[in-house]
């Protein structure tokens, strides 16, 4: 089997498992108890939080744990909000390919009177500084950007957008799931307000996640309950979970550069190979995308039949095809970029993390192509392209 | 798994993939901004469907759906393709995901579209409302 599917989760490392089966078994206390028991795993609890906050340049005790990055989205979002209408400001900044935990989010509080301005992401799928400028407003309560974008990989210009927001003194928010442990974060001198990330995009496990949180920012609880996490997440901690979390993203962290790389090696080679493909045309900025992500769309085909048919010759990997996201409309991120909805049916995402090989690369790039042609063979989308009768619209 | 092994046999190994050069009835239904259309080709000689093709641009179960219903109108009286319906089809694939049922709806289509197409070049009369034209209700 060659997993190609990274973006949507990652398999745990063993130094993730390693880290959490202490808290699973003798260390099972409540960090709340004042028992030995119970300070043994608050000391568990405060370590994860000091590892966390080194990897991202923060202080402890602007670490909230959460379920994951859609919690964490959540909460961030609400909370500037609600701190915004408090002083009258009700203008919201954001893009039209965010994640559906803060684009949903986002629709919520337009239905409460938010007024929402979300930036066109190019064709390129890059945004820049000076479209969050213009958009910029007196009344404007929150800026929030992803750091790197789940199903085409751009890498937005973070640190640019931060500065600018600093300067207007607007908060600025990054869903940065897809981005932590794989680029190099510093929220303090990339200059972010409020992040949210999530421990099973870099091998940690699943239900377990960060916001970072700016000293004196305001955030309100999305569960109310106990004094965890200083009053701003009630529940007892899922220890073992953020345990685990700190130990795999300090092992990223370690090997961010190298596997950067040769991630960047691999993905080469799966762009340059998978756009001799007949029209075929990579979704996304060449260069300023994740190192692991490549994303095409292919004309003709549908992308859940090619994906079927690659998991029959062991290739898991994903679409962003109205058919796998259970909705009728194809990927909103695609969409976004401009590609027609018949063209953004025929999305194919290959996610390649550290468990990915050069051999795994050479049998993709030998399987995929023959099975495209399949589907062309049988399309008779395909048929009226060749003949004529429908005019390609990727050349 | 999200299809039964019927489905996806039919996906795997679809029947009757291709086209008819001098086919008798020709109906496509669907379109690309949907993510599935489906074009079926009808060869007919004294009253049977003596040669059926199909052409499917789609998911799994849209592909499964149009090999299915192929292989359910072959060597059929041509009178027996009013009668065939999206729940035969379903059924022969040993069931669909609810969120799937349509592209059984497309099968069912396109194979009446191609049945009107060969009664129009024919001129034999039918009752309209037994064929109505197809819209793509199914999508957005």
């Amino acid at each position: 089997m060659i997993y190609a599917d990274n973006a949507a989760t990652t398999k745990m490392s063993r130094t993730a498992i390693d880290a959490m089966l202490p808290y699973l078994e003798n260390g099972f206390g409540n960090p709340s108890s004042l028992h030995t028991i119970g300070q043994r795993a608050a000391e568990a609890l405060s370590q994860a939080r000091a590892t966390i906050a080194h990897c991202l340049g923060c202080r402890p005790d602007e670490l909230y744990f959460t379920s994951g990055g859609s919690e964490a989205d959540n909460q961030a979002l609400l909370s500037a909000a609600r701190a915004g209408r408090a002083r009258g400001h009700t203008h919201i900044i954001s893009t039209a390919f965010e994640h559906h935990a803060v684009l949903h989010t986002l629709k919520k509080l337009e239905a409460e009177g938010f007024q929402l301005t979300l930036l066109d992401v190019h064709e390129d799928g890059l945004i820049t500084p000076e479209q969050v400028a213009q958009a910029l407003r007196p009344d404007t309560c929150l800026v929030t950007i992803m750091y790197a974008n789940n199903e085409i990989g751009t890498i937005q210009p973070i640190p640019e957008i931060g500065a600018l927001c600093k300067e207007h003194k607007v908060p600025f928010h990054t869903d940065a799931v897809q981005a932590v442990g794989h680029l190099p974060i510093h929220v303090k001198e990339q200059n972010i307000d409020m992040l949210s990330l999530s421990a099973h995009k870099f091998h940690g496990p699943k239900g377990v996640g960060v916001l970072y949180a700016r000293k004196g920012l305001p955030l309100y609880p999305l569960i109310e309950g106990g004094a965890q996490e200083r009053g701003k997440r009630a529940g007892t901690e899922n220890l073992p979970g953020i345990v685990s979390m700190a130990a795999a993203l300090e092992e990223s962290c370690a090997q961010m550069e190298a596997e950067a790389q040769r991630l960047s090696a691999l993905q080469t080679q799966l762009i340059d190979g998978l756009s001799a493909i007949p029209h075929a045309a990579l979704n996304g900025h060449r260069t300023r995308r994740l190192p692991g992500n490549v994303s095409f769309c292919f004309e003709g085909i549908e992308g859940e039949s090619l994906l079927l048919l690659l998991d029959d010759r062991g290739i898991c990997a994903s679409s962003g095809s109205a058919c796998t996201s259970g909705s009728l409309d194809p990927s909103h991120v695609l969409l976004a970029i401009g590609r027609p909805h018949e063209v953004a049916h025929g999305s194919l995402r290959l996610s390649l993390s550290r468990h990915n090989t050069q051999e795994e690369v050479d049998a993709m790039l030998r399987d995929i192509p023959p099975v495209i042609q399949q589907l062309r063979d049988m399309s008779p989308v395909w048929r009226d392209l060749q003949k004529g009768v429908r005019s390609y619209v990727i050349q | 798994m999200l299809y039964s092994e019927t489905v996806m046999d039919h996906f795997r190994h679809p029947r009757n993939v291709g086209i008819i050069e001098n086919a008798d009835g020709v109906g496509e239904v669907g379109n690309a901004k949907c993510g599935d259309i489906m074009k079926i080709y009808l060869k007919i000689d004294d009253g049977q469907v003596t040669d059926v093709k199909f052409e499917t641009f789609g998911c799994g179960s849209a592909i499964a759906s149009s090999s299915m219903a192929t292989e359910m109108i072959k060597g059929q009286p041509v009178s027996r393709l009013l009668s065939l319906t999206n729940k035969a089809v379903v059924e022969a694939l040993n069931g669909l995901p609810p969120h799937k049922l349509h592209c059984s709806v497309l099968a069912e289509e396109a194979v009446k579209a191609a049945l009107k197409d060969y009664y129009d070049r024919n001129a034999i009369p039918y009752d309209p409302q037994s064929l109505p034209t197809t819209s793509c209700e199914s999508c957005h």
